[in-house]
């Protein structure tokens, strides 16, 4: 029983982690309808701007803001120079492009920072809480990581249902070219997206980094579970990158619990076949037609 | 517009023609498919750029238009089908229509500072109220999709309204409507022509001849006919152009009875 607690605490919490990253790449996807597997290199990028601000001796909440806020700018200017030219191209040319991106910044972060394992501190303790003398697998730290991307979603629903630029950006998203003849400047709200959703993944990035080591490289893992956890909820739904999120964590969780810690990529992977083959368009799609 | 000549390729799509809307008049855009209508209005929005050609609003020549600069100039359009956001309520869709009227800029609207609050406020009571107008209010939280096709036309109508524009441009606002429904658009139209000018793209003769001051004819891309309703449908070029059709079914129908009757 208290492994089953445990082992389900802990897929929460890593649930929330994916599905921050995977409404990281819903958001683009929903407004450019491209793919960003330059995502988790950005991710880390802003992690090691944190840690390089930590071990200057600030804070871990001055990290964390001046990294969300370097994490917009990235993903502002990265959409502004890099993926304008492409847009409403041939779509390769956009996954080409966020495919170079991921291995370029990779390698900026690799000379810049250096490639070798650092530990990146945490705001909240990593010990679990003890009710008599059992101790569960819930630490202040996971209570940080739910309250943090919880926090951080209602505050993107309330700018996107609640605001003028929410409103003009889902209908960007919705109709780049009606949206133009209404007036709306399109450019902007792309920028404005990848700037958001790159704050979001970011914020993924930290969170992952929680209490571990961070690597160039560190994000690599997360990259393939967010990316399950966006196909699972269907890439155009935030709420179904959220569910798909809470659920691969939790599977995945289970798997590592119960079979072996072995088969936690194996499985991810597994589940993005069926889920292809079975609901092309994610579990909660209602839509039957759909281009790969 | 004067003297507008667009080719796509090789292929002449518009040549030399000139139109003018008058303030306050209804200016009716006719012509046989594949006439140029469409394309002559993708270039009175700054979709297709002219070969050649000028394009003057309220004394200014418009150079290098762009459709994101056509609600600040004053400037609606309705498209062809409805065109409306999917995943967006009626209110919301008419909403993003009524942009240009926000005050509050970019950056105070993303962080939700008290005056944008109140502009968000204004929007959504300008789009109502353009709702209102087209009697849509009670659709204003339904989702596009779920409309009947007539009203999400009336809504996409409203939508271009709301901008409160000097001249609108209607594409098509007939198609897909009732006999009923066309009559009430009709009364609209005229009414609208009080407030603003209208320049109109359709098929349904009866409503172009009921609603327009003026009239422009194209055929093959070349303006073949202009004047009022009355000495437009006098023009014997007109009747060729586009009656045409009708008196070849009238010839071919004529040839089938007989060829009916000969095997009867």
């Amino acid at each position: 029983m208290l492994q089953f607690v445990n082992v389900t605490l802990n897929g929460l919490v890593q649930g929330m982690i994916f599905a921050a990253f995977a409404l990281a790449l819903v958001l683009i996807w929903r407004s450019t309808r491209i793919v960003n597997f330059a995502q988790g290199s950005m991710a880390a990028a802003t992690t090691f701007i944190a840690l390089a601000i930590i071990q200057a001796g600030q804070s871990y909440w001055v990290a964390l803001v001046v990294a969300l806020l370097s994490g917009f700018l990235i993903g502002a200017v990265i959409e502004r120079v890099v993926i304008r030219p492409v847009e409403g191209g041939p779509e390769l040319n956009a996954v080409i492009v966020t495919l170079g991106l991921f291995v370029a910044i990779q390698a900026l972060i690799a000379i810049v920072f250096g490639s070798s394992f650092q530990s990146f501190t945490t705001p909240f303790g990593l010990r679990g809480f003890t009710f008599g003398d059992t101790t569960i697998l819930l630490t202040p730290n996971s209570l940080y990581v739910i309250g943090a991307v919880l926090v951080t979603m209602l505050a993107l629903i309330a700018l996107f249902r609640f605001t003028r630029v929410g409103l003009a950006m889902r209908a960007s998203a919705f109709g780049q070219e009606v949206a133009r003849l209404l007036g709306v400047r399109v450019g902007r709200m792309l920028t404005l997206g990848w700037g958001l959703a790159a704050v979001v993944g970011s914020l993924s990035g930290l969170l992952i980094a929680g209490g571990g080591l961070v690597y160039p490289a560190y994000m690599d893992v997360i990259i393939v579970s967010g990316f399950v956890a966006a196909v699972l909820g269907g890439l155009d739904s935030p709420i179904g990158a959220v569910v798909g999120g809470l659920l691969l964590g939790l599977v995945l969780s289970y798997v590592a619990g119960y079979l072996s810690p072995a088969l936690v990529n194996m499985s991810a992977l597994a589940i993005l076949v069926v889920v292809l083959l079975v609901r092309p368009g994610g579990l909660f799609s209602s839509s039957t037609a759909r281009r790969a | 517009m004067t003297g507008i000549s667009v080719a796509f390729g090789g292929v002449s799509a518009l040549s030399d023609v000139s139109l003018t809307v008058e303030p306050g008049q209804v200016h009716g855009l006719i012509g046989p498919n594949g006439a140029g209508k469409t394309t002559l209005f993708n270039v009175a929005c700054g979709l297709v750029r002219p070969d050649e050609g000028r394009i003057v609003w309220n004394g200014s020549e418009l150079r290098r238009l762009r459709p994101s600069r056509l609600t600040r100039l004053g400037i609606s359009r309705t498209l062809q089908g409805v065109g409306l956001f999917r995943g967006l309520t009626v209110l919301e869709n008419v909403m993003v229509g009524a942009h240009r009227h926000a005050k509050a800029g970019f950056f105070s609207a993303l962080f939700a500072v008290p005056t944008s609050d109140k502009d968000d406020a204004r929007l959504r009571a300008r789009a109502m109220t353009a709702l209102e107008e087209l009697d849509a209010t009670g659709y204003a939280t339904r989702y596009p999709d779920s409309l009947p096709y007539p009203v999400q036309k009336r809504v996409a109508l409203a939508r271009a309204l709301v901008a409160d524009p000097e001249l609108l441009l209607l594409d098509e606002p007939a198609s897909g409507l009732g006999e009923d429904e066309m009559h009430e658009l009709g009364d609209l139209i005229r009414t609208l022509s009080g407030r603003m000018s209208v320049l109109l793209v359709e098929h349904h003769m009866d409503l172009v001849m009921r609603v327009c001051d003026r009239i422009t004819v194209l055929d093959s891309g070349e303006q073949i006919a202009a004047g009022t309703p009355a000495e437009v449908q006098a023009n014997p070029a007109v009747t060729e152009a586009y009656l045409g059709d009708e008196v070849d079914v009238a010839t071919d129908a004529a040839a089938l009875a007989a060829a009916d009757g000969r095997e009867g």
